[in-house]
């Protein structure tokens, strides 16, 4: 089996650690070798974070290499950018359809825009996953993460069976419910997306 | 969490295993101060009954603990970041010259890449100082089974042992084997002997058996098991040891490898032997040429190492492929795009906003030190002029001041003032200086997670404790003028650095607000501040506090989300246009 490389990215605060952790998880309930890491500066709110996975046959290093990750899932539109080299060419980026506007010292700069003409412009394969709205639809805005993990899981070899007892051991009780349904959300969102990839081609 | 079932593979990180692996060493005692990236730990450790784990006011009272309950006979590790051994390191220096009873190991935390520490230290060197036994893990399997060897060594070879991590072994997850509890089956004990004990007297007879001793293990490493040969088909031999071993093993899957795991004293005759049998040999180590100047030291040639390795930095399988492998860099595209970058900047409601405001205000000199605080120093605030280490702020004002500097003030933590700032604030009483220290005192280890100290009055376990009184303590120390004041009200705490400036004497002024995060802080419900459009002038005054809560752009808003109703920027908008939310 080919090693799998995968990275999560976003702004501190977002949920992407929590995110990478139970990705971690679902990965290590049916792969035999597993490793992940973050690699970012002092942790902290509204810092960029990125969270590395691999898993396959032969995985040593945590660290995903720059042009070798498979699949990119970027909480916020400007992170993308920011970890878009790491996705190999016709790789897949997943972004989710959000701005975090950065704090900025020094004069300002508008929020960048042609962040997705720019991305497919290098060869990348792009999907916009409107998150945000979905968790509102559902009534809790602090489950887009979970929509966005049910979105990748679509496009991974990882059974729905594990993730179905990670999100079950991993997440409180009284949030369980709302949490499994944002889930299920995401893998029909990103099935119909793939579905809808394929048909163009 | 309980984790005393056997046979179970579980997903861990690095410290969790270095914490498992203490736990199935059969360790009897823990103690550390927190520092990235060592704080999990004894975090990890505290949820082991079984292990007595304590937070300790610095890194070398964690030491000294430690040392005096492994010469108990008992098995105790103390665990710190690089910088805290150079604190520990009197004890650590010391220590080899009469050996343990016990096991004792000391971890130290690495930071290649400097992603949370003021420097970039290789502290190899300090086990090679110290001449000790020294360990390196390269991911969380040997992380956790790695422990136990050092204790072994420890105990076999009655010798203090060096257990070196790094970031990237200490933070990154792996799927660990666990194993179940040994017991402790060393017998030795405490005998009164002081030819041994009481080293300043008896240092030469000690010296001569320490270099004995060493000799022994050298002779030991040659056939240390773990100092493992992995025999490859090509012609490149690969001498390598912890996270840079995973990098390597991928890029060069034909190599024969001589993993190190025991990195001091070094095999010499097992590295001439692997050097001899390979046609070029790779020196692959993160930071400092330690192993690479030895074995050229030893006349051998055949090795490739920091001519064409960084020698700064952290390493990662990128870093490797272009500098051993000539491969080209992917192209990083971001550069052509106008990121914007991220930086950081003190939490939204952090109370040092409030003092660095009154400081800035006053227009003085401030030298700060190691904490959430030092991002003072950063735009707008720019408040902060000096950050070196751990407790030095206070020294560094007096020092200010005697050199002729006016208006100089100290800024630091309350649990860097406990670790090393009161031996500081004794001297500038006692010397008579004029120093003004402000104790941003958030009842918290802020930079590191959030951690317990003796003036929280809580426990490593959450548990109850006696609570330092530091303005009881300060007044004890001698200093007459001690002021406690509000961060979040600017008018009083501007007050209070202009009094104190000017009072002859020593002067200590203590915030009282807790870090957003503190014990009780987090749950606490809390009404966020708007912006009234029609009051509002847009002059950017609330945009110059460097508070993420409120948002950049022409028309500044707040950010109700993460606004934490501090009010330190409805005080600095002049127009009354910021208000309580509900509240017109
Ligand atoms: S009141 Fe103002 S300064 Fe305080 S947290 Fe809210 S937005 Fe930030
Ligand atoms: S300080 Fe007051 S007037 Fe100035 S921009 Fe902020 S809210 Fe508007």
């Amino acid at each position: 089996m080919p090693v799998t490389n995968v990275l999560l990215c976003g702004v501190g605060g977002q949920g992407v650690l929590l995110a990478g952790e139970v990705l971690a998880l679902v990965a290590a309930e049916e792969k035999a070798e597993v490793k992940q890491t973050e690699v970012h500066g002092v942790a902290q709110r509204g810092g960029s974070v990125v969270s590395h996975l691999r898993f396959g046959e032969g995985v040593y290093s945590p660290i995903v290499r720059t042009g070798e990750a498979d699949i990119l899932l970027a909480f916020e539109r400007l992170e993308a950018v920011r970890y878009g080299h790491y996705v190999k060419r016709g790789g897949l980026i997943l972004i989710n359809d959000v701005e975090i506007m950065p704090g900025q010292i020094g004069e300002y700069k508008p929020y960048p825009t042609g962040i997705m003409e720019f991305l497919s412009g290098k060869g990348l394969r792009l999907q916009l996953i409107p998150a945000a709205a979905e968790a509102k639809a559902l009534g809790n805005i602090r489950v887009s993460s979970l929509i966005l993990l049910g979105v990748l899981s679509v496009y991974l070899d990882l059974s729905p069976k594990a993730w179905d007892a990670v999100i079950r051991r991993r997440i409180p009780e009284r949030l369980l419910e709302v949490n499994l349904k944002a889930f299920q959300t995401g893998v029909e969102l990103g099935r119909s997306r793939a579905e809808a990839a394929v048909a163009e081609g | 969490m309980t984790l005393t079932s056997p046979d179970r593979r579980m997903l861990m990180a690095g410290n969790t295993a270095i914490a498992r692996g203490a736990y199935e060493a059969g360790v009897y005692f823990a103690s550390g101060y927190p520092g990235t990236p060592s704080t999990e730990i004894l975090e990890n450790i505290a949820h082991y009954p079984e292990i007595r784990s304590q937070w300790a006011a610095n890194e070398k009272v964690a030491f000294d603990e430690a040392m005096g309950v492994a010469l108990s006979g008992k098995r105790a590790l103390c665990s710190m970041k690089y910088v805290g051994l150079n604190v520990a390191s009197d004890s650590f220096m010391v220590f080899p010259f009469a050996g343990t009873l016990g096991g004792f190991v000391v971890i130290s935390a690495d930071d290649p890449g400097m992603y949370s520490s003021q420097n970039e230290q290789d502290n190899r060197y300090l086990a090679r100082m110290a001449q000790v036994p020294m360990i390196e893990p390269s991911d969380p399997q040997e992380a956790k089974d790695y422990v136990k060897l050092a204790f072994e060594l420890s105990e076999m070879f009655s010798t203090p042992v060096l257990y070196r991590t790094s970031m990237r072994v200490s933070h990154s997850k792996g799927i660990v084997s666990l194993g179940e509890r040994g017991e402790n089956t060393n017998e030795r004990r405490f005998v009164k002997d002081v030819p041994n004990w009481v080293v300043p007297i008896f240092a030469k007879a000690l010296r001569a058996k320490l270099d004995a001793k060493m000799e022994r293990l050298t002779a030991f490493a040659e056939s240390y098991p773990f100092n493992r040969l992995e025999e490859g088909r090509s012609e490149i031999g690969i001498i390598t040891s912890g996270a840079s071993y995973t990098y390597a093993k991928e890029l060069f899957p034909e190599a024969s490898f001589l993993k190190l795991a025991l990195t001091n004293p070094l095999p010499r005759q097992k590295i001439s032997d692997f050097c001899a049998r390979h046609e070029v040999v790779y020196v692959i180590e993160e930071l400092e040429p330690f192993l690479e100047e030895q074995i050229r030291a030893w006349g051998i040639t055949n090795i490739v190492g920091k001519e064409r390795l960084p020698r700064s930095g952290e390493y990662n399988p990128d870093i490797l492929a272009q500098a051993l492998l000539g491969e080209q860099a992917v192209d990083d595209f971001t550069s052509e795009f106008d990121l914007i970058a991220r930086p950081p900047q003190l939490c939204p409601g952090c109370p040092h906003r409030g003092a660095y405001l009154a400081l800035k205000k006053a227009g003085v000199l401030v030298t700060g030190d190691i904490g959430c605080y030092t991002l003072g120093a950063l735009p707008p605030l720019g408040a902060m002029h000096t950050s070196f280490c751990m407790g030095s702020s206070i020294g560094h004002a007096f020092g200010f001041e005697l050199g002729g500097m006016d208006k100089v003030v100290a800024v630091m933590g309350d649990s860097t003032f406990i670790h090393g700032g009161i031996p500081s604030l004794i001297d500038v009483v006692y010397n008579g200086g004029n120093t003004t220290t402000v104790i941003l005192d958030n009842r918290t280890t802020g930079m590191t997670g959030h951690q317990e100290h003796p003036a929280t009055g809580m426990t490593l376990q959450g548990e109850e404790a006696p609570r330092l009184d530091l303005v009881a303590l300060i007044r004890a120390i001698g200093v007459k003028h001690v002021q406690v004041a509000d961060p979040f009200r600017q008018k009083e705490m501007f007050q209070a650095v202009q009094e104190a400036l000017q009072h002859e004497g020593p002067s200590v002024i203590l915030t009282n607000r807790p870090c957003i995060f503190a014990r009780g802080e987090k749950d606490r419900p809390k009404t966020p501040y708007v912006i009234r459009e029609d009051k509002c002038t847009q002059c950017g005054a609330c945009q110059r506090l460097g508070c993420p809560g409120v948002l950049p752009g022409k028309e500044p808003r707040i950010d109700e989300v993460v606004c934490t109703g501090c009010s330190l920027c409805a005080q600095a908008c002049k127009f009354d246009a910021i208000v309580l939310k509900g509240v017109v």
